[in-house]
């Protein structure tokens, strides 16, 4: 690590620390987890970006898929759902079963001109075969209790348990779409993944047999402590006497923050670790130089394609994995907060400003923008109340001002990712090779 | 008479509407095809360059119904309508101006420039939600519908009629109008031809003594025009919702990949398609085939392909199918 | 001073340079053609008179006007025509659509003139006047490229291996052509791989060897020459 590295990241200390001070621990250490699950999906996007030159437009999808992993690991199961529907459910998953071995089965044996037509007619053939069991099962699982269930539930397993699935199923649906739309003109895959995440979050807001839709999980189980069990322990109550906390529910509230802080640093750490080793590594020389100039990569027997697809399953199965942390830290998954600004675009502006291709720089990026992002709020506000502030607190324009203030971060997000690429296109930390980068480098 | 009834059902439910909505859709797809012929890059900001021209047209509308300027039986919205086209071009080429020239000047891959395109969406994003606000917002007046359901089945004898509203009239016609124009343009003048020959081979055109600078100032005045269009005509069809732009970027982006990237036939073909796709898998048909199958008979269920939430699948669907199949487009278009 | 005269070009893309020294002249109504083995920087020669090269050392003057800093398009107004090796028609435009992006710069009533003078000229240009210029066959697309560059009127016409990919019949027939266009008093350089055929209409001639004029002559005494046939015209 550089000097300069060590500067910047003693600063976000310091800023933090300050929010501690002047705010409260609890908004410090609350801001410190978002930030930390900000810089994992910087990492993921990193890995994509920084690594390869691919433009993921779809993190949203990946970390929606995390997400629903986390409930579906996590929450219990509901007994009665399955009960009522699991015959039909199993019939929809072995009609869907039999229609994948039928298509591939079909596509080995008829001749090549009838492959499309044959495959499309048995593709519809199933999805009706596979509607006249599931319509029926969702129909009964939904209205069961819908007020406070309405779906299938999960597992049932600890929701630790669900971050490393998470980050197996983001890679299954990474896997599938980069299959798709990699090897192509760089603009299809952003315009793909674009795709592929609006359908994943419409498959979380709609099917509320999987995951209750807008009407939200709420209480998945927790892998720290509850506060209210913390407020009535004997040791708890000591601890906070002994660190001469004025109110034990504010002591309580920050210890379960310290324990997801201590959680979500230790995940950090491993996926860093594996990140710079694998920058490193043979493999990494060999990703960087098939990025900046891959037609000469190419040339020399690399198969540009496939290392494209692994980093790029690689990337998506860390966006879940933060997908799931996410989920977990909030307790509840709510499909409709899932908007592209926040969970793709704000990304790529983290890894931006952080530096392209360069992990420390990712981690900085996701902690400064997340922290803005979240401060922009009251700096939007009192901006908002200062200009207007001539204008007397009667005035509709100042109110209306006042009111549209929140959104005075997509202004600040813009201007930081358009003066990061013009002004220092390396970003913040720049990547460690003297060779040009992915932002540099021309036509 | 059961056959009738049926074609004038799926007309009403599903011509009607899906010829609006791609009419609507090859406005945007027309805007980002030029840009990915002309300045060759997908252009993201796109969705909000459209909800920018919108939101200027319908404060213009507002402004206009309190002075009590109406043109009735018309929406007020289209004579706000130059105002929000100008909005909208002023805003694009200042986004040029201080953003992407400089991008051009350095011959920076299209991936950057998608990128940057990303922080100008940003912007005009923070701009909209700041002055307009993020929820709903309704403008449109005028008479409602050029033909009833009622009339019309008065008029053919039906059971079933097929109304027409006058948005989508006005739709169709602007867009005839916008189209015919362009074409023309493109076709017959030597701005349109310059356009073309730039979009074909970008040295050869400077060899000629074409002025790129010049092209593409064209191509966003263009673009930006066709954008604050179809962004109102969306807006009076449905409604105007800030959000709804960032979605429709898909549709938009699918269409444009289906014609063949720089092809503006090709865009308006790719509209039309997915436009009809996404309406007749989103339709329930049980209506329909009630009406073709024996008397009193109806099917089980809806006979729906797929739920209304999930129109944009179709969209994507018609992306990977032309990705996996064919990816230049229907028409050859340039593979950039 | 010659009509066009680039006197001492030095210079390359990047750090080393490509061309040393290097002097190339023509004359109104002449042909002159540069030629050289493979790498020798023929091209390159050509790319730098037309100003798509930056010349450390050296001056480009056309018609008595130091054209040395200008950029290629804007050398176009001042009476140079190129055309590329490679990419030169506008292959989705028709073909009277390509002639018109050559008279794109011109403002004068002259231009249906010219361009009856190209149809004149290649009468296959005029039949097909309609149709794309990508559906052609490469003899074709090569008039087409020239037709496009002669619509701007230049008093110097640039070919950059115009015969490129195309059959000895073509071949004949495009010089021939090249040399109508020079007796209406344009001045014509040439770069190609034939050297032999393009010595035989030229009338001077720029050996090129590793950036650097080896011989410079009539085309006929080059032709003659000894060692320029031993080394450059294979025997």
């Amino acid at each position: 690590m550089t000097k300069r590295v060590a500067l910047l990241y003693g600063l976000m200390c310091l800023v933090l620390i300050a929010i501690g001070f002047l705010q409260s621990w609890n908004v410090a250490f609350g801001i410190f987890n978002l930030c930390v699950i900000s810089a994992v999906m910087a990492l993921g996007v990193n890995m994509q970006w920084g690594y390869a030159g691919l433009f993921n437009v779809g993190v949203m999808g990946f970390t929606a898929l995390g997400g629903l992993t986390a409930v579906l690991v996590s929450m219990p199961p509901v007994g009665e759902a399955w009960s009522v529907a699991g015959g039909d459910i199993a019939l929809s998953v072995l009609s869907l079963v039999a229609t994948i071995v039928a298509v591939i089965y079909a596509r080995r044996v008829v001749p090549p001109a009838l492959k499309l037509p044959v495959t499309i007619i048995l593709l519809l053939a199933g999805y009706f075969l596979i509607g006249v069991f599931f319509g029926p099962a969702t129909d009964a699982i939904e209205s069961i209790d819908p007020a406070l269930s309405g779906y299938l539930g999960g597992a049932g397993l600890p929701v630790l348990v669900a971050w490393p699935i998470a980050g197996l199923v983001a890679a299954g649906a990474g896997w599938l779409i980069g299959r798709i739309a990699l090897g192509l003109r760089a603009d299809y895959l952003a315009i793909a993944t674009l795709g592929i995440s609006e359908i994943i979050i419409a498959i979380i807001k709609y099917e509320e047999w999987l995951s209750r839709g807008v009407k939200n999980v709420t209480g998945i189980p927790r892998p720290v402590p509850y506060e209210v069990d913390l407020i009535e322990s004997e040791w708890f109550i000591s601890l906070a006497n002994f660190f001469g906390a004025n109110e034990v529910s504010d002591a309580a509230g920050l210890f379960v923050k310290l324990c997801y802080a201590v959680l979500f640093v230790v995940v950090l750490a491993i996926i860093m670790w594996f990140a710079e080793r694998a920058l490193k590594s043979p493999w990494g020389r060999m990703m960087r130089a098939i990025r900046d100039n891959r037609d000469a990569a190419a040339a020399m027997g690399k198969d540009v394609k496939r290392r494209h697809l692994q980093t790029f399953v690689l990337g998506c199965a860390v966006c879940g994995i933060a997908g799931a942390m996410l989920t977990t830290l909030d307790g509840q998954l709510t499909p409709t907060s899932y908007i592209p600004l926040r969970y793709t675009f704000l990304i790529w502006v983290m890894v931006i400003l952080g530096g392209s291709g360069n992990n420390w720089g990712s981690i900085l990026g996701g902690f400064i923008i997340w922290f803005l992002w979240v401060e922009a709020e009251p700096f939007g506000n009192w901006f908002m109340t200062t200009i207007t502030a001539p204008l007397g607190e009667q005035s509709e324009l100042a109110q209306h001002l006042v009111a549209g203030a929140a959104y005075m971060r997509y202004l600040m997000m813009g201007a930081i990712l358009l003066v990061v690429m013009r002004f220092a296109p390396k970003g913040l930390i720049p990547e460690a090779t003297n060779r040009s980068t992915a932002m540099t480098r021309s036509s | 008479m059961e056959i009738l009834n049926a074609l004038a059902l799926f007309a009403n439910f599903v011509v009607v509407p899906a010829t609006a909505y791609g009419a609507q859709l090859a406005l945007g797809a027309l805007g980002v095809t030029l840009i990915f012929g002309i300045l060759r890059f997908a252009n993201f900001a796109h969705g909000e360059l459209m909800s920018f021209g919108t939101m200027i047209t319908i404060l213009v509308t507002w402004f206009l119904q309190n002075m009590g300027v109406s043109i009735a039986p018309f929406p007020t919205a289209l004579l706000a309508l130059p105002i929000g086209v100008l909005a909208a071009i002023s805003m694009a080429l200042v986004t040029d101006r201080m953003v992407f020239r400089f991008y051009r000047k350095q011959r920076s891959n299209p991936i950057v420039f998608a990128i940057v395109s990303v922080g100008v969406m940003f912007l005009i994003a923070g701009i909209i939600r700041i002055v307009i606000g993020p929820a709903d917002q309704s403008f449109a007046d005028g008479q409602r519908f050029i033909i009833g359901a009622f009339d019309s089945r008065r008029a053919l004898g039906l059971d079933e009629g097929i109304a027409i509203k006058q948005s989508q009239l006005i739709t169709v016609v602007v867009t005839a109008v916008v189209v015919a124009w362009l074409f023309w343009f493109l076709q017959k003048t030597r701005s349109g031809k310059a356009m073309r020959a730039y979009s074909d081979d970008e040295d050869l055109a400077l060899l000629s003594g074409i002025n790129p600078e010049r092209v593409v100032m064209i191509c966003w005045v263009i673009a930006a025009a066709l954008a604050a269009i179809a962004g109102t005509l969306y807006g009076l069809d449905k409604t105007y919702k800030p959000f709804i732009f960032l979605q429709i970027l898909l549709p938009i982006f699918a269409a444009t990949i289906l014609g063949g990237i720089g092809q503006p036939v090709g865009a308006i073909l790719g509209a039309f398609i997915v436009a009809f796709s996404e309406v007749t898998v989103t339709y329930a048909f049980k209506k329909f085939l009630a009406y073709l199958g024996p008397t009193d008979w109806a099917p089980e269920g809806l006979v729906q392909l797929l739920s209304t939430d999930y129109k944009f699948a179709v969209s994507f669907i018609i992306l990977v199918a032309v990705l996996l199949i064919r990816p230049t487009g229907i028409i050859r278009g340039k593979v950039i | 001073m010659s009509f066009l005269s680039a006197t001492g070009m030095t210079g390359g893309y990047g750090g080393t340079d490509i061309l040393h020294d290097c002097t190339i002249t023509v004359e109104k109504g002449e042909v002159a053609v540069v030629v050289g083995p493979n790498g020798a920087g023929k091209s390159t020669a050509m790319k730098a008179v037309f100003g798509m090269l930056n010349l450390r050392e050296g001056s480009v003057v056309l018609d008595g006007k130091d054209i040395t800093s200008l950029a290629p398009q804007d050398r176009v107004p001042q009476g140079m025509g190129f055309v590329p090796q490679n990419r030169n028609v506008f292959v989705s435009m028709t073909v009277e659509e390509n002639l018109d992006m050559g008279a794109f710069i011109r403002d004068d009533d002259g231009i249906e003139e010219t361009k009856q003078q190209i149809f004149d000229l290649f009468p296959i240009l005029g039949e097909k006047r309609n149709q794309p210029a990508g559906e052609l066959s490469g003899g074709q697309r090569q008039q087409v490229a020239v037709g496009r560059a002669l619509m701007t009127r230049p008093k110097l016409l640039m070919l950059d291996e115009p015969t490129a990919g195309v059959s000895p019949i073509v071949m004949d027939e495009l010089f021939d052509k090249i040399l109508e266009v020079a007796k209406t008093g344009v001045a014509i350089l040439m770069v190609e791989q034939n050297a032999r055929q393009a010595l035989e209409i030229a009338d001077h001639g720029f050996v090129l060897v590793q950036g650097r004029n080896r011989f410079t002559d009539t085309g006929e005494a080059l032709l003659a020459n000894e060692e320029v046939r031993r080394s450059f015209l294979g025997g």
